[in-house]
């Protein structure tokens, strides 16, 4: 188990060390200039080498980024273009109100997609098993910004008039307000979800129902919710778990628009203020940790099931 | 020896090596069998017909729609929907139906060009990655991973914000859109391609070929890829439901095109902040996308399910 942890988690560094590499080169070599880009087509050669060099991007590029990796792991993600405040100032309380609008949306979804899941499967081929299945298909493919905006007509000021269209200030207000105002997004991320965890909950109780061993439960005599309940759904949901962790990192790029759409400032939002004034430091900042976001709940996931799965604790042993 | 014979089951003799014409379905009509089953599926002719108004509408806009989708003069802004103007008109005083129907095009002059080069470039890099294994599937399988744990949208907005640095605002050409869309295609195209590939890689015609001496682009180009062809029919067509997210997407938060273009997702950005007052400017867009998008997904759903059988 031990040994299973170490190389998993040494997998995810390296590929969390790639992705920093790709990002820098992304966000350091493909723009051109800084000193440039900042001053504008106006300044004098001699103040834009003058910003590179306060900048310190006159050095070789394996020196700067070595430089800005060894920050990076102490939590410093460097200073804005623009007026020289360290990132992390707006990032960490961004990242905070983004996992916030994440849990909120999985909270609302998770519970509903395993029912619809499970009660699809058990109906299977029938009717309501179809209809959960290309309900499901349809929202998981829609953009978020379009079931966003729909949701907001229906239930924002245009006709129902429950809940507000816009989440952006009031992080300071009540806990309820809050939720309040951000209803509308969560839902518009957990629709999305609802695809995808439904998905796999019903294949996973389709492998149960169809398995030896709850056959065996059965012909054992004991009741159909035991059944269920013990032997059927604990394996069934093994799966679902890694779908739920994998569509966490995933939730991100939705994040995006549905943070621009109801101007909450959270970490898509800031990605795309960052982009929009070609706050570099910023941009790559934000990208940065929405890889991190991803490795880390993949790999939550993947301990998660191994440690539920006596299988996996077992044979990774020795 | 003669004692054993007679307990030998008596086996059919293949004379010449010929199967009889009846068990062996040629290609050909397999394939007619295929297009067959799909082309019966209901799903697959809801989808198509969605998928083919939009086609229609993105090339033949103009002459559909019944007024000038970027004429201003009509009447005031924000006019709900009547017998004149079906969808309203939007803040600036145009006329919605006319614009939902010419933004159809910023979407699809993009989409499919940008799936068929992610599944092309994916192609060759999966067949590279499943034939040759080793440290070669190694390394490009761990850079796909690094790749892969970014959002499509997250990714590109940061190479279309990094390539348009040295110029004012943000400019963004179709070109660019399918360059980038289509590149940020190619890892998880190469995934699913390299598994398919895997289990070709030790089938018995890829080692004849080898013994035959055939050079490494042959075997995976005219040998393996004609019999991984399924999965990347399936992928081309998720891919193309996942481009048209993915521009509509791009083009809500300012990477597409600009005002006074009509587009869906630009639609829906420019007139949200009155959607209390406005419904009409942001629902109609939302639908179109919606359409599309679930109509392709229908298509990609029954062509993923016919091949797979």
């Amino acid at each position: 188990m031990l040994r299973y942890i170490a190389n998993r988690v040494a997998l995810g560094l390296v590929s969390l060390l790639l992705l920093s590499m790709m990002i820098y080169a992304a966000a350091q070599v493909l723009p051109g200039n800084p000193g440039r880009l900042v001053l504008g087509r106006e300044a004098t050669a001699g103040a834009v080498e003058e910003f590179n060099r306060s900048l310190g991007v006159d050095r070789p590029l394996p020196v700067r980024y070595a430089d800005w990796l060894s920050d990076a792991v102490r939590g410093d993600f460097g200073s804005n273009y623009t007026d020289g405040r360290p990132v992390t100032d707006d990032l960490i309380p961004a990242l905070q109100k983004s996992l916030f609008l994440a849990l909120f949306a999985f909270v609302i979804c998770i519970p509903f997609s395993i029912l619809a899941g499970v009660f699809a499967a058990m109906r299977r081929g029938r009717a309501e098993d179809r209809a959960i299945t290309v309900t499901g298909l349809s929202l998981a493919v829609i953009p978020e910004f379009v079931l966003g905006a729909v949701l907001v007509t229906v239930f924002g000021p245009a006709f129902l008039g429950w809940f507000p269209g816009i989440a952006g200030t009031l992080f300071e207000a009540s806990f309820l307000t809050k939720l309040d105002s951000l209803f509308l997004p969560a839902l518009a991320l957990a629709l999305v979800l609802f695809g995808y965890i439904a998905r796999m909950a019903r294949a996973g109780t389709i492998e149960a129902l169809d398995a030896d061993y709850t056959r065996t439960a059965t012909l054992k005599g004991l009741g159909r919710r035991q059944v269920l309940g013990r032997h059927v759904l604990r394996n069934a949901l093994l799966p679902t778990i890694a779908v739920i962790a994998t569509n966490m990192g995933y939730l991100f790029g939705g994040i995006v628009a549905i943070e621009r759409l109801f101007g909450y400032p959270g970490v898509g939002f800031l990605t795309l203020q960052s982009a929009t004034i070609k706050n570099f430091p910023m941009l790559q900042a934000c990208v940065l940790i929405i890889g991190i976001v991803y490795f880390a709940a993949t790999l939550a996931g993947d301990l998660l099931i191994s440690a539920l799965n006596p299988r996996i604790r077992l044979t990774r042993q020795g | 020896m003669s004692s054993l014979s007679g307990n030998v089951p008596e086996l059919p003799v293949i004379v010449e090596g010929r199967v009889p014409a009846a068990q062996l379905d040629s290609p050909s009509r397999v394939r007619r069998d295929t297009l067959r089953q799909i082309l019966r599926s209901p799903t697959f002719v809801i989808g198509a017909l969605v998928t083919l108004f939009w086609v229609a509408c993105a090339l033949f806009g103009e002459s559909i729609a019944p007024h000038d989708p970027i004429d201003e003069s009509f009447e005031a802004s924000y006019v709900s929907p009547s017998w004149d103007f079906p969808f309203g008109l939007d803040r600036n005083g145009r006329d919605i139906v006319s614009r939902v129907i010419v933004g159809s095009r910023s979407v699809l002059e993009v989409a499919p060009a940008a799936s068929i080069l992610g599944v092309v470039l994916g192609s060759l890099l999966g067949l590279v990655m499943g034939y040759f294994g080793g440290w070669v599937d190694n390394v490009i399988g761990r850079v796909i991973d690094a790749i892969l744990a970014i959002p499509l949208i997250v990714l590109a907005i940061l190479v279309l914000t990094a390539l348009s640095a040295s110029s004012e605002g943000i400019s963004i050409s179709p070109l660019k859109l399918i360059m980038v869309v289509g590149l940020a295609f190619t890892p998880i195209v190469a995934r699913t391609v390299r598994s398919a590939v895997l289990v070709e890689r030790d089938l018995d015609y890829v080692q004849a070929a080898k013994l035959r001496g055939e050079r490494a682009p042959y075997i995976m180009l005219a040998e393996i890829l004609p019999n991984v062809m399924g999965p990347i029919i399936v992928e081309l067509t998720v891919r193309l439901g996942y481009a048209v997210f993915a521009v509509a997407t791009l083009a809500f938060l300012g990477y597409g095109p600009q005002p006074p273009t009509p587009d869906w997702g630009l639609e829906i950005a420019e007139q949200y902040a009155d959607v209390s007052l406005a419904w009409w400017a942001v629902v109609f867009p939302a639908l179109a996308i919606a359409s599309l998008v679930v109509a392709i997904n229908l298509i990609a759903d029954t062509v993923q399910q016919v091949l797979d059988q």
